[in-house]
């Protein structure tokens, strides 16, 4: 079941039609501050950044490495919740068209209503969202959280996925699937992970839907290797770790277009 | 105000995904799916092997110290004036507290699934002490995740994990406490499942650990059924037990939920009174949420951040419970009330000083609550509370708090 094209499908068939690869950005949104925010989503587009993902924060975040806790830390301090995010992102479709994902855990979401977060997100102008403790089985079981059509619903693969659910989560993916490259939490890592395109492979076999490979990406070698085996790759604790160290000079949004230029350009030249 | 349980039994909990109602389930990150699974599935096959369960029983006797003793507190039932009151000793188990009965069956299942590496979070150190207790026993690699102020407030079990192997890792974001761990144990499992266990030490989580840590801990309240009956051939009117998680709480309660006359009460922490951040009683200005794996009642701001906590025992500082108590809530099965840091003390205090039992200030929160029931209570009545685990590593604690005295180890 696919969502009704949203900009996520459409920028894939624009990618696809021009053979290019997608570059799939993550920041937190609310680090610094929410408006900062705002600029440095327009400076991942400026840098032709192809899919934003927007971290909205959670106190507990289990599943991040500790780069993106404390940037989820710093976006609770500077007053982020989920009106905040939404009014940011309305805010942001004024000036930009760029794909947003709303990356998150399932408790603010919960919290803020499952069926009002849909509406309200979709309204506010957000194409996806990645509840990352939100596994398809649950979904299933809970009447509370049926599936709805307004954002698409992205969901992970791991490399400890077995073939019986891979084949299970891609049939049912909608936008993409994020294929997790590697145990662990989030971060950057100086090695890239073995295996990827094997199983990127296995999961194109149950499903039409594009595939990005992320978790531990951090430079333009890395970044090219990745996307080479994959339709994309998601690149999010090397721009968070850049924010958290320029987060207060009033230039962080150039300083992350430049960094990241020299990553997406390595992946679209490919 | 009395719950009194229908005649109509309560039906089996959880469902096969591990559901209790609306609440319980599975809310992990995919990396953590088939490890879980796999763990359901050893866990089912486990449970049915006679040769398993043999090696428990035998381990739990001859190892653990089991059965403890249902001991009738005459001195203290004379100085509240009313019920019979029992105390369920599992205080006098190796290693101090309950925790040992889960952590040897997660221990001999991890054994079945081929797992060197065990990982475990501790809020007082009694989980991390038994897990790393029975690590020890078998030879397991043992890494255990504990909040830094946990850490400060309970320095005599850290010791103890380092001298039985334990490698004791301080945890330092947000409050530093119990929900801390949990999250830094579960970064490791994510990062490591292939080769570890996650041995959780509550009825909390994803499924299947409410179950299982439950089904561990029955064997307290099937031995207390069995005692009661002998001693006072009839069944309990009132049970008690403390509730951070509630693994000590359901190990009591489960034998008895279909008997309609017997009164269970869970005791939270009250902590400095119920004001936000104050305390770590769901069921007191809680709400619905999904957090480290299940969905249960918990401490939440209106965006759905996990809320701070306190209370005065490390062991109930958490801001979630168990997800078959907020079930059990539902059912109006189980009356949860709550005990401030100040009652829990002065519970400490008084059992120490008529019965010659110190209490772990876990456990001091039940001894609490049956200061306030016992007295209106009939003096043919009797109560069963779980005195789960010894005051040993509250000592320096509670001197600071009563004597105002440092004791330093």
């Amino acid at each position: 079941m696919s969502a009704p094209a949203n900009r996520i499908d459409t920028r894939f068939a624009d990618l696809k039609a021009s053979g290019k690869r997608a570059f799939v950005a993550y920041v937190a949104a609310g680090d610094p501050t929410l408006d900062a925010t705002i600029d440095i989503v327009l400076g991942l587009e400026r840098a032709g950044v192809d899919i934003v993902e927007l971290g909205v924060p959670f106190s507990d975040p289990l599943a991040d490495g500790v780069v993106n806790q404390l940037a989820a830390d710093r976006a609770l301090k500077a007053g982020a919740t989920m009106p905040k995010v939404l009014e940011m992102i309305r805010q942001l479709r004024v000036k930009s068209q760029i794909p947003i994902v709303l990356f998150t855990y399932l408790n603010p979401v919960y919290t803020y209503g499952y069926e009002r977060f849909h509406k309200d997100a979709a309204a506010a102008g957000a194409d996806g969202v990645l509840v990352l403790d939100l596994p398809p089985d649950e979904v299933v079981q809970n009447t509370e959280l049926k599936p709805t059509p307004e954002l698409c619903h992205i969901q992970l693969i791991a490399p400890t996925s077995p073939p019986e659910r891979i084949a299970s989560i891609a049939k049912s993916a909608e936008g993409f699937v994020y294929y997790v490259s590697r145990l662990g939490v989030t971060g950057a890592q100086v090695e890239i992970a073995s295996g990827i395109a094997e199983q990127v492979q296995i999961i194109k076999g149950s499903t039409q839907v594009p595939v990005c490979v992320g978790f531990g990406v951090s430079n333009p070698e890395q970044a090219a290797k990745v996307a080479s085996m994959a339709d994309g790759v998601v690149v999010g604790s090397a721009i968070v770790k850049l924010i958290e160290k320029n987060g207060a000079s009033p230039d962080v949004a150039e300083q992350v277009e430049a960094f990241v230029k020299p990553l997406v350009d390595a992946v679209h030249a490919l | 105000m009395t719950a009194t349980a229908t005649a109509t039994p309560l039906p089996v909990m959880p469902d096969q995904h591990g559901h209790f109602g609306r609440y319980g389930g599975m809310f992990v990150p995919e990396t953590l799916m088939s490890a879980l699974n796999e763990l359901s599935e050893e866990y089912e096959r486990a449970k049915a092997d006679p040769i398993f369960q043999t090696e428990l029983n035998r381990l739990l006797h001859e190892y653990v110290g089991r059965p403890t003793p249902l001991y009738l507190a005459e001195r203290w039932t004379e100085k509240l004036g009313g019920a019979r009151i029992y105390l369920k000793r599992e205080d006098l188990l190796h290693t101090g507290a309950h925790k040992i009965n889960n952590a040897l069956g997660q221990a001999l299942l991890a054994l079945r699934l081929g797992k060197q590496r065990i990982i475990a979070e501790t809020g007082a150190g009694q989980h991390g002490v038994a897990t790393a207790t029975v690590c020890a026993r078998f030879g397991l690699d043992c890494t255990i995740y504990m909040g830094a102020v946990d850490m400060a407030r309970q320095a005599l079990n850290v010791a103890r994990m380092r001298f039985l192997g334990a490698k004791v890792v301080a945890v330092t974001a947000g409050q530093a406490t119990l929900k801390e761990a949990v999250n830094e144990a579960m970064r490791d499992w994510v990062t490591n499942v292939r080769d570890t266990h996650y041995i959780l030490g509550s009825a909390l989580g994803s499924h299947p650990f409410p179950m299982m840590v439950r089904d561990f801990h029955r064997v307290i309240g099937v031995e207390a059924r069995q005692q009661i009956l002998e001693r006072e051939q009839r069944l309990p009117d009132l049970l008690v037990a403390c509730v951070g998680g509630g693994s000590n709480s359901i190990g009591l309660f489960h034998p008895f939920l279909n008997d309609p006359g017997v009164r269970m009460i869970g005791v939270e922490a009250g902590g400095e009174g119920i004001l936000p951040e104050k305390h770590a009683a769901r069921f007191q200005g809680g709400r619905l949420g999904v957090l480290q794996g299940t969905k249960t009642w918990l401490l939440a701001n209106d965006d759905g951040q996990i809320e701070l906590t306190h209370s005065v025992s490390a062991g109930l500082d958490y801001a979630a419970i168990g997800p078959e108590h907020a079930w059990l809530h539902d059912m109006n099965r189980v009356e949860y009330n709550y005990a401030t840091d100040e009652e829990a003390l002065a519970a400490f205090s008084e059992l120490s000083a008529v019965e010659g039992i110190i209490p772990a200030l876990e456990s001091s929160h039940a001894i609490a609550e049956v200061r306030k029931v016992a007295p209106k209570m009939g003096k043919d009545q009797v109560i069963i509370v779980n005195l789960s685990g010894r005051g040993d590593k509250d000592v320096a604690q509670a001197a600071r708090m009563i004597f105002k005295e440092e004791i330093k180890f």
